[in-house]
């Protein structure tokens, strides 16, 4: 496996999608790569660190907005 | 539409904010996402007996997550808002059609991913299409590689952790954006992304790749060593 095919195939293996034998050979091509080894480090970190995010509090005019809207959209199915 | 009946078609107050805020560094309730997957279904079940309390918990429950998702996808306030509430409005009054199949919540990302995607075609109608086919190979092979040092995120406050990452993706492509948010800050499935956006399952794959090669790219100004913003 070479550079190219590695970074084709990072979103696989970080998603842990990745046929064993072609996870062997990234795993491999890795050990003696230390650019590639560093790129699919760091994409891992990029996700890692958005998947970890947390919504932000909703602002009380947009929550006061929504919760208006469906108490009416209630009332008018009721009706 | 339904966003302008609760301000009488005025312009919406909207507060002065600065940079557009909806990400943050840490997830310290992130566990709790599977015990809320435990009652869902009997909120659902509620819900559709016609129990409005049972409704309005699943809305307290999501609501930030489904507004920070129409956010991410819309990067525009107005747009998000009321791409929030039609979505919950339209899950409200379609609820009797909702399966059961997959959970609530998904079913619910998709109506909020189609609604924010319809308000950004609308305002972007020449910038953004999911149809097109991307470039080849050629631009994958990354630039700017530099140590990033062990745990790049904890040199940040949780703010400015915030802003960075707000700013990186709102400088990615709209069409690799929702593919990104799809997958990896709302964590649906390939086949359910692609099912979201009515697209194929190698094109989620192929973008959401290059999503994330082009936000390590961009996170790296920010997290190389030594390296400043």
């Amino acid at each position: 496996m070479n550079c190219k095919s590695v970074i084709r195939e990072i979103s696989d293996y970080i998603d842990g999608a990745l046929e064993p034998e072609l996870k062997q050979e990234l795993e491999q091509h890795m050990e003696h790569c230390e650019d590639c080894k560093m790129v699919v480090d760091q994409t891992k970190q990029t996700v890692d660190v958005f998947c970890d995010s947390e919504p932000i509090e909703l602002p009380i005019d947009v929550k006061t907005r929504l919760h208006e809207a469906l108490r009416r959209k209630i009332s008018e199915k009721r009706q | 539409m339904l966003c302008v009946n609760f301000m009488d078609g005025k312009a919406r107050p909207w507060p002065v904010i600065g940079p557009i805020q909806l990400l943050s560094a840490t997830n310290p309730h992130r566990f709790l996402s599977s015990i809320a997957k435990e009652d869902e279904h009997l909120l659902v079940a509620a819900a559709k007996r016609g129990d409005a309390a049972a409704f309005e918990e699943l809305v307290n429950r999501y609501e930030r997550k489904i507004f920070r998702l129409t956010m991410n996808i819309t990067r525009n306030r107005e747009d998000a808002e009321d791409a929030m509430q039609d979505a919950f409005l339209k899950s409200y009054a379609h609820l009797k059609d909702f399966q059961e199949d997959s959970r609530f919540y998904t079913w619910l990302v998709r109506i909020a991913a189609n609604e924010a995607l319809m308000r950004l075609r609308k305002r972007r109608p020449n910038q953004f299409s999911l149809d097109e086919p991307i470039e080849g190979d050629e631009d994958l092979m990354p630039r700017e590689l530099e140590d990033w040092g062990p745990s790049p995120e904890q040199r940040f406050a949780q703010t400015e952790m915030r802003d960075i990452l707000s700013d990186v993706i709102d400088k990615l492509e709209p069409d690799f954006r929702v593919v990104f948010v799809l997958r990896d800050i709302e964590e649906l499935s390939t086949q359910e992304t692609a099912k979201a956006l009515g697209i194929s399952v190698p094109a989620v794959k192929s973008r959401l790749l290059r999503a994330r090669l082009k936000l390590r790219q961009k996170l790296n100004r920010y997290f190389r060593q030594g390296g400043t913003n």
